[in-house]
């Protein structure tokens, strides 16, 4: 982004940059930034807080004023993820039928996931299902998680944006199914450590590595941050 | 914690820095017309995916809607965004500070990159993209760009 920065401000234009990874911004000098040390994904630091979000454009903003550059400034308050501390969420009793525990489970969340759809009017998934598409595709991954060849099974697209999809799905259930907004990271600990569906993508991750699969398919089926093996590695 | 992992990984991470710093003297912020360049990998509703590898750009409507969060990257929170948009695209706050005459006004044209690219030359934003993007500001009559990472 800051190698961009520079790009646009060439062109005429007045580029303030905010960063999230200092040593990035160190390495491609733009010419005015203000790291925010603020969890990934959000560089305003704090949803539904537009005090906060102002404190940050001010800030920013502000940088305009120097007489010269490159200009890297911190922005004072810092913000930490919650992985560590993961949504407690209470998941729907699911019938489960012949359906294979994730599956089903999956299916249960669906209403959950409408609401938050609803409430918030955006969602994250559709990279290659609709949210309603969502319990077949765990129950495919299941299969893949239990022994089954990934491409045998035929996933409906790209394995890393399909499994996108189901985490997304849960993430965005989650919203609907705990009281206060989530801080970052805190629906990602839940899906894949506290759910079936999780521990589906985290067995079809290992199963597709040893199986040979692309490092791109298997890699990104979960944040790095979230990958267990099971040797522990 | 995730955020501390990540970042601790990409810490040497190569970048493309210009020899020479390039630097535009801005008008009063009072004055200037204001876009958002974000890199969250955004789309408007029904465009294709974004694809790892992608120096392309996406041009967001005036009307701000129906965007979607595309990124190819797991590894950042997104239930920020779902929540509230302006914790990535802040342009709620930009039209806040235009009505207080803050700044001069919000522009009409927003764009999108993809940040974590492979290719960390960035040979296509330097040399075609980059350039294009600027181009589409600038016959808005943007004066001033804040970027966005995700």
């Amino acid at each position: 982004m800051g190698t961009l920065a520079s790009v646009l401000e060439a062109s005429g234009i007045a580029t303030v940059a905010l960063s999230l990874i200092r040593q990035q911004v160190e390495t491609t000098r733009p010419p005015r930034a203000l790291h925010c040390e603020f969890p990934l994904g959000r560089p305003l630091g704090r949803p539904e807080d537009p005090a906060f979000q102002r404190s940050v454009l001010d800030a920013a903003l502000a940088l305009l004023d120097e007489p010269e550059g490159p200009v890297l400034v911190d922005f004072p308050e810092e913000i930490t993820d919650d992985s560590d501390a993961p949504l407690v969420c209470t998941i729907p009793p699911a019938d489960n039928g012949d359906l294979h525990p994730a599956e089903a489970e999956a299916r249960g969340l669906l209403p959950a996931w409408k609401r938050s759809a609803d409430a918030y009017g955006r969602s994250t998934v559709g990279k290659v299902v609709a949210a309603e598409e969502v319990p077949g595709l765990v129950g495919l991954f299941a299969r893949i998680a239990d022994g089954e060849g990934w491409q045998e099974v035929g996933l409906p697209g790209d394995p890393t944006k399909a499994a996108a999809d189901v985490r997304n799905f849960y993430e965005e259930a989650a919203l609907s199914l705990t009281e206060v907004v989530p801080g970052a990271r805190q629906a990602e600990t839940w899906f894949v450590d506290h759910t079936a569906a999780g521990d589906v993508i985290q067995r079809t991750r290992v199963a597709m590595k040893e199986q040979g699969a692309g490092f791109y398919f298997w890699y990104y089926l979960l944040p790095a941050t979230q990958h267990h093996d099971p040797e522990g590695g | 914690m995730g955020d501390d992992r990540i970042r601790s990984e990409l810490a040497d991470l190569a970048g493309y820095a210009f020899d020479e710093v390039p630097w535009t003297s801005p008008r009063p912020l009072s004055e200037s017309r204001v876009a958002i360049v974000t890199t969250a990998g955004l789309r408007v509703g029904g465009q294709p995916d974004w694809n790892p590898g992608d120096q392309s750009f996406t041009v967001l409507p005036g009307d701000r809607k129906d965007l979607v969060l595309s990124h190819y990257s797991p590894n950042f929170d997104r239930t920020g965004w779902v929540v509230d948009p302006n914790v990535v695209l802040p342009i709620d706050r930009l039209d806040e500070m235009a009505a207080e005459g803050v700044i001069g006004s919000v522009a009409d044209v927003h764009i999108s990159f993809m940040g974590a690219q492979i290719d960390h030359t960035l040979e296509t934003i330097r040399l075609d993209t980059g350039p294009a993007a600027a181009r589409a500001l600038l016959d808005d009559g943007v004066d001033v760009v804040l970027l966005t990472p995700v």
